[in-house]
């Protein structure tokens, strides 16, 4: 077992080495970076759920006016308007993938960023359509950022509210068998959410639940609802009666919202969620075969706070499993922004490039590795398995961006031999330190460090 | 450290017999015909590709979208018209390696969604598997149901996510896109890089074999002037020309499955420039198999074009069409019983479009492709309506396959 290495701290939790840049003195420095005030997080703003369902009313509106309509003049201004919408609503989008970059950039360790990612990975919601639809960085910096250092369950109270969740595991399409929505419309239960609830989100698959847990837990979450894009409490629809789920009644005493927020206290403080949670983060964070004593000691840990998040990350970082030299592949967004951090791109930099900068630099060359921008396939989202990635194109893909990419990021590119040093700190394997020194020219030399292995590991 | 030295002494060998510059061999196939899918994403307006001009009601509902002979189609058989885009496959009609089937549709109804409608074509289910289940697709279930089948015996080409790929049977994936342009000292140097982790080596080595054998591939021969006849040289250099190209050039050696997707068919507006430019794609993409794959091979292969969902019947107010249901598929391939178009014409009056709007569907379009499985592959029926295609019914054999 390896010990604390302060740059491998920074390249496997957080965002990658930069020149310029402390690292941590020793593992308690990553979570005193996460202690403070999230200062990247308040200078470059996100944009809120509420401004892209505001775009979303605005266009519901013209598209009404325009049906009413013939006038040719008004309705030439309500398409210009209606295009002003859409620019609006792709402005948004473009600000919350640049926002999301200037914020890793911009942070001397990144811990916080990486847990967002690797949080809101864990929340997988999948754009599901409309404007509001596709507002995932919201979701992420509103539901998930705010809650890194809380307890699980606070975060998981605060999923359970959120419009694109429900959307996109089709708790909207949800009613409770015997409630009077139901009667009246026809429809009844989905049981999307609750399964994933389990199996995905809390207890894991393979748990001890039985398939009338899920019905149950499906009844108890009916009056989770979505209207108009915003999230509502939806009494006409939640189920009557009593509900057991996991041997635990809810339900009796009708109190809706706060018996979903009473069954999220329960599953979050689950010995089976905490072992789901303890092995999913070593997976994600170190080795695809993590060290089981590791797994063990954070689980416990989890258990023993009553689900404190802070607590879990301790666990994980001072165990020396946390440290064995050879790490995770990293996801192809998360690997081109530690280049991008690498190459001493500034936070001012980032906010400053165009769209078509941020799909040409940005959104191609990551969905040719194989990560298309913030929709993966499953509720489950991305793989963490080396091999998924590590694939002829996928190599192809990353190669091929740190070729061409750092010189049209830089106008200087950094002389080889000493951003091999900035890039895997000051003792890089000898092979990409050969490399580096023996390249034909800069444009390669800085392009075969990004493509090494060791910097494209954790 | 002199570089060569420490070159050897990292490789142990020289740069000849080092494995990111020695091509892999390939093993062989399972077997010997071949199946591409071209998925038409955004929703193919089959009434416009494959235009039924002999029903009496579809000039009225097209008042801009011009149809039927009379205004440049090219007549099938007396009831339907070929789109003058798509004229560079006449050739291929002539032949009979070209056929339609048409009023078909997945059992996606009543909400036409393009990501719920794709969804649904590539898992191949029903409207019974939740939506968030449907992450696996029929293409994979298929490979999982056949002998023999290697990381090679199916290509998902593109950046395309290709659901209908995707699943328990590893395949293999490439887009043209991907460029290695390494200088031979870059190269070299990458290979020191990569030598201590396999995982990096072997598929950069992979890599660098197909861009490779890309560059390498031989100039085709040209096909004798008889199978020209009559068929315009296809254009390439744009990306679905590519894909094709790459599909082809796997299809050649020992993959017998390829699928990728061609965007761009959502007409809304001014359908009419769209339609000609985007079928005169697909033409150049199918006659571009047919012309790389050569005689041989293509007489093996059959292709399937499928779309999500079919557009309205009629015209709206800007010149084109919106979400609909049933549309057409177009199955090409030496393989393929053509000359015919394929399927019960539910006829286009008010009464017997569906829901007043849409071309009705009268067949499941995957009782055609699992009809085409069985053909090529003789899978069986059970297998095909239980594990590819759950809950279909294949009903009767419409003979595609020859």
């Amino acid at each position: 077992m390896a010990a604390f290495d302060p740059y491998l701290a920074v390249r496997r939790f957080g965002t990658g080495l930069a020149a310029y840049m402390d690292v941590p003195r020793d593992w308690a420095a990553l979570l005193a970076d996460l202690d403070g005030a999230d200062r990247l997080g308040a200078q470059f703003e996100m944009p809120r759920y509420t401004e892209y369902l505001d775009i979303e009313a605005q266009l519901r509106e013209l598209r009404q006016a325009k049906r009413g309509t013939e006038d040719a003049a008004e309705i030439a201004r309500l398409d210009a308007a209606t295009k002003a919408q859409r620019d609006a609503a792709n402005a948004l989008h473009s600000t919350s993938v640049k926002a999301r970059v200037a914020r890793a950039v911009g942070a001397p360790i990144g811990f916080r960023d990486r847990l967002e990612w690797f949080w809101a990975d864990h929340f997988t919601v999948r754009t599901v359509g409309g404007i509001a639809g596709a507002a995932v960085s919201a979701f992420s910096n509103e539901a998930i950022r705010p809650h890194i250092t809380a307890r699980f369950a606070d975060m998981l109270r605060a999923v359970v509210v959120q419009p694109l969740m429900l959307r996109s595991l089709d708790q909207d399409r949800s009613a409770g068998p015997n409630s009077r929505f139901a009667k009246r419309r026809g429809m009844g239960l989905n049981e999307n959410y609750a399964r994933e609830l389990i199996e995905l989100h809390t207890l894991g698959a393979g748990a001890a639940y039985t398939q009338k847990d899920v019905v149950e837990l499906a009844r108890l979450l009916a009056g989770l609802s979505v209207q108009r894009g915003a999230f509502q409490w939806h009494d006409g629809r939640a189920e009557p009666g009593e509900k057991q789920v996991l041997g635990k009644v809810y339900g009796g005493d009708a109190r809706g919202l706060e018996d979903v927020f009473a069954v999220v206290e329960d599953l979050a403080r689950h010995p089976d969620t905490a072992r789901h949670l303890a092995r999913k983060m070593a997976v994600h964070f170190i080795s695809d075969t993590p060290d089981a004593g590791l797994v063990t000691h954070m689980a416990a840990r989890y258990r023993a706070s009553d689900g404190d998040l802070t607590a879990l990350y301790a666990a994980m970082l001072e165990h020396p499993g946390a440290w064995d030299p050879v790490g995770n592949v990293k996801w192809p967004f998360e690997y081109v922004i530690s280049g991008i951090k690498a190459l001493g791109v500034t936070p001012r930099q980032v906010m400053a490039r165009s769209r078509r900068d941020i799909r040409r630099g940005l959104i191609v060359p990551t969905r040719l590795m194989g990560q298309t921008y913030q929709r993966p396939v499953g509720p489950d989202g991305w793989a963490e398995e080396d091999a998924a990635w590590i694939t002829p194109q996928g190599i192809a893909g990353r190669i091929q961006w740190a070729m061409d990419a750092p010189h049209r990021l830089l106008d200087e590119l950094p002389d080889p031999r000493e951003f091999v040093e900035v890039a895997l700190g000051p003792a890089p394997p000898e092979p990409v330190r050969f490399a580096a020194f023996n390249a034909e020219n800069r444009r390669e030399g800085v392009g075969l460090v990004l493509a090494s292995s060791a910097f494209q590991r954790r | 450290m002199d570089r060569r030295l420490f070159l050897n002494g990292v490789l142990g060998c020289s740069l000849a017999a080092s494995p990111l510059v020695t091509p892999v061999t390939l093993a062989s196939a399972p077997w010997d015909t071949r199946l591409v899918v071209i998925l038409l994403r955004g929703a193919m307006d089959g009434l416009d590709a494959v235009q039924p001009y002999g029903d009496p009601n579809l000039a009225g509902l097209r008042r801009t979208l011009m149809t039927g002979p009379e205004h440049g189609a090219l007549d099938l058989d007396g009831f339907y018209a070929l789109h003058p885009g798509f004229s560079a496959l006449k050739p291929l009609w002539d032949a009979d390696e070209l056929a339609f089937a048409h009023a078909v549709s997945t059992p996606y109804r009543d909400a036409r969604s393009h990501f719920d409608g794709q969804d649904l074509l590539e898992a191949g289910t029903g409207m019974d598997v939740p939506r968030a289940a449907r992450t696996t697709g029929w293409l994979n279930r298929f490979l999982q149901d056949m002998p023999g089948v290697q990381l090679k015996t199916a290509y998902a080409i593109g950046v395309d996510d290709l659901t209908i790929l995707r699943g328990g049977q590893d395949v293999s994936r490439w887009s043209p896109d991907a460029r290695l342009k390494l200088s031979p000292q870059a190269q070299r140097l990458l290979e020191v890089v990569y030598h201590d982790d396999p995982l990096f080596r072997d598929a950069a080595l992979e890599a660098i074999s197909i861009t490779q054998s890309l560059r390498d591939a031989p100039e085709m021969e040209p096909v004798e002037p008889s199978m020209m006849e009559g068929m315009a040289p296809a254009a390439r250099g744009n990306p679905a020309a590519r894909m094709a190209e790459f599909a082809a050039e796997r299809l050649r050696e020992d993959t017998r499955i390829a699928a990728f997707s061609v965007n761009g068919w959502d007409t809304h507006a001014r359908q009419a420039s769209a339609m000609q430019r985007r079928l005169g794609g697909l033409a150049d993409t199918i006659s571009i198999l047919r012309e790389d794959l050569g005689a041989e091979i293509w007489g093996k292969t059959a292709v399937l074009a499928m779309t999500e969902f079919g557009r309205t019947a009629r015209e709206n107010g800007s010149k084109g069409t919106d979400h609909g249901t049933a549309g057409a598929m177009i199955m090409a391939g030496g393989a393929v019983r053509g000359g015919k178009v394929y399927g019960a014409w539910p006829g286009l009056s008010d009464s017997a479009l569906y829901e007043g709007r849409d071309l009705m569907p009268t067949r499941d379009v995957r009782a055609y492709a699992g009809w085409v499985m069985r053909g090529l592959f003789g899978l069986q029926a059970s297998r095909i309506e239980t594990a590819i295609f759950p809950g279909l019914d294949l009903e009767a054999n419409p003979g595609v396959i020859l």
